[in-house]
């Protein structure tokens, strides 16, 4: 019994870290290249899970008028993905283009630029609660879900789903960054901010390729999460977002696969700690267990102190 | 006497305001919004010694204001009042008049405490991972409420009406504000002292290079504690005041989004720059009431504000610069004031 | 009692070996240079004796006692002073504020006298202007008192950071490279302020250059640092002919090639 439900919360933690390790990557990228905290990303989660909910809705005719054709079901699932990829990653692009690249210019501290993105954020949320209204939307189901139970423990094709899903994010991501030429020039910049342009690499081009990176897999994060918690809601990329900040940071911020770790982490010890304690006590467990995994390890798990010289 | 000025101003000007309601010439809401602008200027001053001052990126002030406002209400509650939960009043109601500078102060100290939780790891952590910390003590510090029911967790805690009206029974002057007036002015002329001695520019340095800070004389830990602790029991104080303006307070009140507004107030102001940090509490705190009307849309208006406020202030209103290096004129007021030798 | 007594101090950083059996003594008043190739492990002795690493082995004595496990600033209030090969000042102070705050291990007053202005802190404050603004005055610096340093030449900036270290009364001055990024007009006028200061403050000096010209214009005494050990040691004109330190410097003579 004690095993079985053992693997159960494994398999749900697997799951929900999941979703704080896309969401954290998308946080660690952007950190890497610009020292920036972009505390808009949990909203662009957000956007994205409500893009992806305006595009399903769409595909599957739920509108007043029905589409010329019917699709099936796997290719609505896949063009729903791949369309709010794009359309959250142009969101992405557009708040840095408008709101960071004109600070930047201006040489303003960076922590004026991490101001403007928590302002951004509440821009999103808000913008959103104004246009839409505060009621939930109930995501319609894209893909029909299917439990197998083996020895006791449930799985949902879902759940699969979303962890595989991860982890080839994660790997294409790595092979991105330590094979092609953008994800080097991404590593360089990271190294030496002033020395990149000198050396011919376009700076803006980079950072662009950073945002439409980290926001599409927000997006991906979020449709996914909608398929598997089909409710939306205008704040629920705010706490999600702040827990995967932490999630990024616990890994080593900056760091790729720290945030993969960290977002794993996260997630293992916010499901064990509600399986096992009252579920009152969770923030208040994992916070504390952050505060002296911190206290212990300042630069998170794969983070480096960097050696001041003098 | 010229150094007396401000304090003098000061003292005027808050005479004019308790005046003023006391004798009824303002309605009550704008009264309220009065002492909220005094909470948020102590929460945008002290949050700029760690801030600003000493260039950390502390993101959870608000954790500190709800030990503040827990521990001073729950004490005059259990002093002063007779509840289901605490038995009879300890002291009588009367006597609450006197002590509660005590309970606030008292407050202060309870949230300067729990700043250890924050200065303590800020030897070895810097930047964006002590800013997790802070953001992890805001979560303990609410999590922790929420399962207390003792102080009515999640439901929150009340009754600080009924202390505040045994005040006036006593003499009948509008008590909170008279506390939020004083308290203002004692941060302010506190932080103003603190940040233009040669010990509180300490912080200063440890901000500009802390490796030079530490091996040019300046006890850095002993430093990073006095900041941490100054601003975190400054922030208690506007807590306890301002559960008593309430009168209730419950635990979904100190959230992060309580701190991004105290963050907001201190960036907008401009890092290290306490007259900024005052405009900024004053402005920021009228353009959301101004906006109420607006419902919903006051949280697109505002925040857009502010960015289009960024793009064409990247350094905030004031940078780094105070009232005086501006209108040098007022620089006699301030003798003890910055640049002069 | 010597001044600083160094013994058998070693450093590694992980495997590798920065500094190996160091030993100096001191007696107070020498002029001593360290030189060696970069790399050497001379910034590494620097940090080791100002308290901010910890040496792996050996003893740091300093005015008697044992200063190897304190803190960099309580190093310092024993009276040790150094400055930075990159010039480390407080940028977004003024140069007398820079001048002012290196005083904090003897400011002689606390936060409670900093918020009541009491006596105690009117008459330790007084005085440590009055420190900070003889220091501008002789070296020379009172025009820029109120300029940020960033703002100065290069060549003014050291001379700053030096006033910054003197301040701090000390008793033995540590200089890390002060003509790095000087031009030779600069350079004569460092070589004569140092020997201005120390007959004047009565100090020793211990410094690291590369400047041939400032180490044999200046020091009496010369230390040779190698891949973290010691391989030379002597008067200035006999370290100059030491064949080791020649090697050490130009490389191995290339064999003649026919």
């Amino acid at each position: 019994m004690f095993v079985q439900s053992f693997f159960q919360n494994l398999l749900n933690a697997l799951q929900w870290g999941s979703f704080y390790a896309l969401i954290a990557l998308g946080y660690s990228l952007v950190y890497g290249v610009l020292l920036l905290i972009n505390f808009a990303h949990g909203d662009i989660f957000m956007v994205g899970a409500y893009i992806a909910f305006f595009l399903a809705t769409l595909l599957l005719g739920q509108y007043a008028f029905a589409l010329p054709f019917a699709l099936p079901p796997m290719a609505v699932f896949v063009i729903t993905v791949l369309l709010t990829m794009a359309l959250t990653a142009c969101v992405g692009v557009t708040i840095e283009r408008v709101a960071y690249r004109p600070l930047r210019r201006k040489g303003a501290s960076r922590l004026y630029v991490v101001i403007t993105a928590l302002m951004c954020g509440l821009v999103l949320e808000n913008g959103n609660l104004m246009l839409l209204g505060a009621n939930r939307r109930s995501f319609p189901e894209l893909l029909p879900t299917a439990v197998y139970s083996i020895s006791g423990i449930n799985i949902s094709n879902i759940k699969i789903l979303v962890i595989i899903a991860t982890v080839c994010v994660f790997l294409l991501l790595e092979t991105i960054v330590r094979r092609t030429k953008l994800g080097m020039a991404m590593r360089a910049i990271s190294y030496d901010r002033m020395a990149v342009p000198l050396m011919g690499i376009p700076l803006d081009t980079v950072i662009v390729f950073t945002f439409v990176l980290g926001s599409s897999l927000a997006a991906l994060a979020g449709v996914l999460f909608a398929i598997a918690y089909p409710v939306l809601e205008p704040y629920m990329g705010a706490l999600v977002g702040w827990k995967a900040f932490i999630a990024a940071v616990i890994g080593g911020i900056g760091e790729i696969r720290g945030a993969f770790m960290g977002g794993f982490l996260l997630g293992f010890v916010e499901i064990f700690v509600a399986a096992y304690f009252p579920s009152t006590l969770r923030d208040l467990i994992a916070f504390s267990i952050l505060l002296i995994f911190l206290s212990i390890k300042p630069t998170g798990i794969f983070g480096i102190a960097r050696a001041t010289k003098i | 006497m010229r150094r007396f000025t401000s304090l003098i101003l000061y003292a005027l000007l808050s005479l004019v305001i308790i005046t003023a309601a006391q004798g009824r010439w303002v309605n009550p809401y704008i009264l309220q919004i009065a002492m909220f602008v005094g909470i948020n200027i102590i929460l945008s001053t002290s949050l700029n010694l760690v801030n600003g001052y000493m260039g950390e990126f502390s993101v959870g002030h608000a954790g500190f204001m709800a030990v503040g406002a827990y521990i001073t209400s729950v004490l005059n509650v259990w002093l002063f009042s007779s509840t289901k939960v605490f038995g009879p009043a300890v002291l009588s109601p009367s006597s609450a008049i006197y002590l509660f500078p005590v309970t606030l102060i008292l407050g202060g100290i309870g949230a300067a405490v729990v700043g250890l939780l924050v200065a303590i790891p800020s030897f070895r952590t810097r930047g964006d991972y002590l800013a997790i910390i802070t953001l992890a003590v805001n979560y303990i510090v609410k999590s922790s409420i929420e399962n207390m029911q003792v102080i009515g967790g999640a439901r929150g805690f009340m009754g600080m009406s009924g202390i505040v009206n045994a005040m006036q029974e006593v003499v009948n002057v509008p008590w909170v504000l008279i506390w939020v007036l004083t308290s203002v002015g004692v941060t302010v002329w506190l932080l103003h002292r603190f940040v233009n001695s040669t010990y509180g520019k300490g912080i200063v340095a440890i901000r500009d290079d802390e490796i030079a800070a530490e091996i040019m004389s300046v006890d850095t830990r002993r430093m990073k504690i006095v900041a941490f602790m100054l601003s975190s029991g400054l922030a208690g104080i506007a807590g306890g005041l301002f559960a008593h303006i309430l009168g209730y307070i419950n635990p979904g009140t100190f959230t992060i989004m309580k701190s991004t507004e105290a963050l907001v107030m201190v960036y907008l102001g401009g890092m290290g720059s306490l007259s900024g940090a005052i405009l900024s509490a004053v402005s920021l705190t009228l353009i959301l009431e101004f906006f109420r009307p607006l419902q919903v849309a006051k949280w697109v208006v505002v925040p857009l504000l502010l960015i289009l406020l960024m793009l064409f202030r990247p350094e905030g209103i004031m940078g780094h610069r105070e009232f005086t290096d501006v209108f040098p004129a007022l620089r006699r007021f301030f003798p003890s004031h910055g640049k002069e030798k | 009692m010597a001044l600083l007594e160094i013994r058998e101090m070693t450093h590694f950083f992980g495997g590798l070996r920065a500094v190996y059996n160091f030993n100096m003594k001191l007696e107070g008043g020498e002029l001593l240079g360290l030189i060696g190739p970069n790399g050497a492990g001379k910034t590494t002795v620097f940090n080791l004796v100002c308290g901010f690493y910890r040496p792996t082995e050996g003893e740091v004595f300093f005015q008697g006692s044992r200063t190897d496990g304190l803190k960099p600033h309580e190093v310092t209030a024993l009276g040790m002073a150094r400055t930075f090969q990159n010039i480390r000042l407080w940028n977004s102070l003024t140069v007398f504020d820079n001048l002012c705050i290196s005083q904090h291990h003897h400011l002689g007053y606390g936060l409670w006298d900093a918020v009541w202005r009491t006596g105690r802190y009117q008459e330790n404050e007084r005085r440590v202007r009055r420190t900070a603004e003889e220091l501008l005055e002789v070296l020379g610096l009172s025009h820029y008192a109120m300029e940020y340093p960033k703002n100065l030449p290069y060549g003014f900036q050291r001379r700053v950071e030096i006033g910054r270290a003197l301040s701090i009364r000390p008793s033995l001055l540590l200089l890390d490279e002060p003509a790095a990024g000087m031009n030779p007009a600069e350079i004569e006028e460092l070589i004569e302020l140092i020997r201005w200061i120390r007959k004047e403050f009565e100090l020793t000096v211990w410094l690291i250059e590369h400047h041939m010209r400032v180490v044999m214009n200046v020091c009496e005494w010369i230390k040779v640092l190698d891949f973290g050990e010691t391989i030379a040691e002597g008067p200035s004109e006999e370290v100059r002919k030491n064949p080791r330190v020649i090697q050490a410097y130009l490389g191995e003579e290339e064999p003649a090639y026919a």
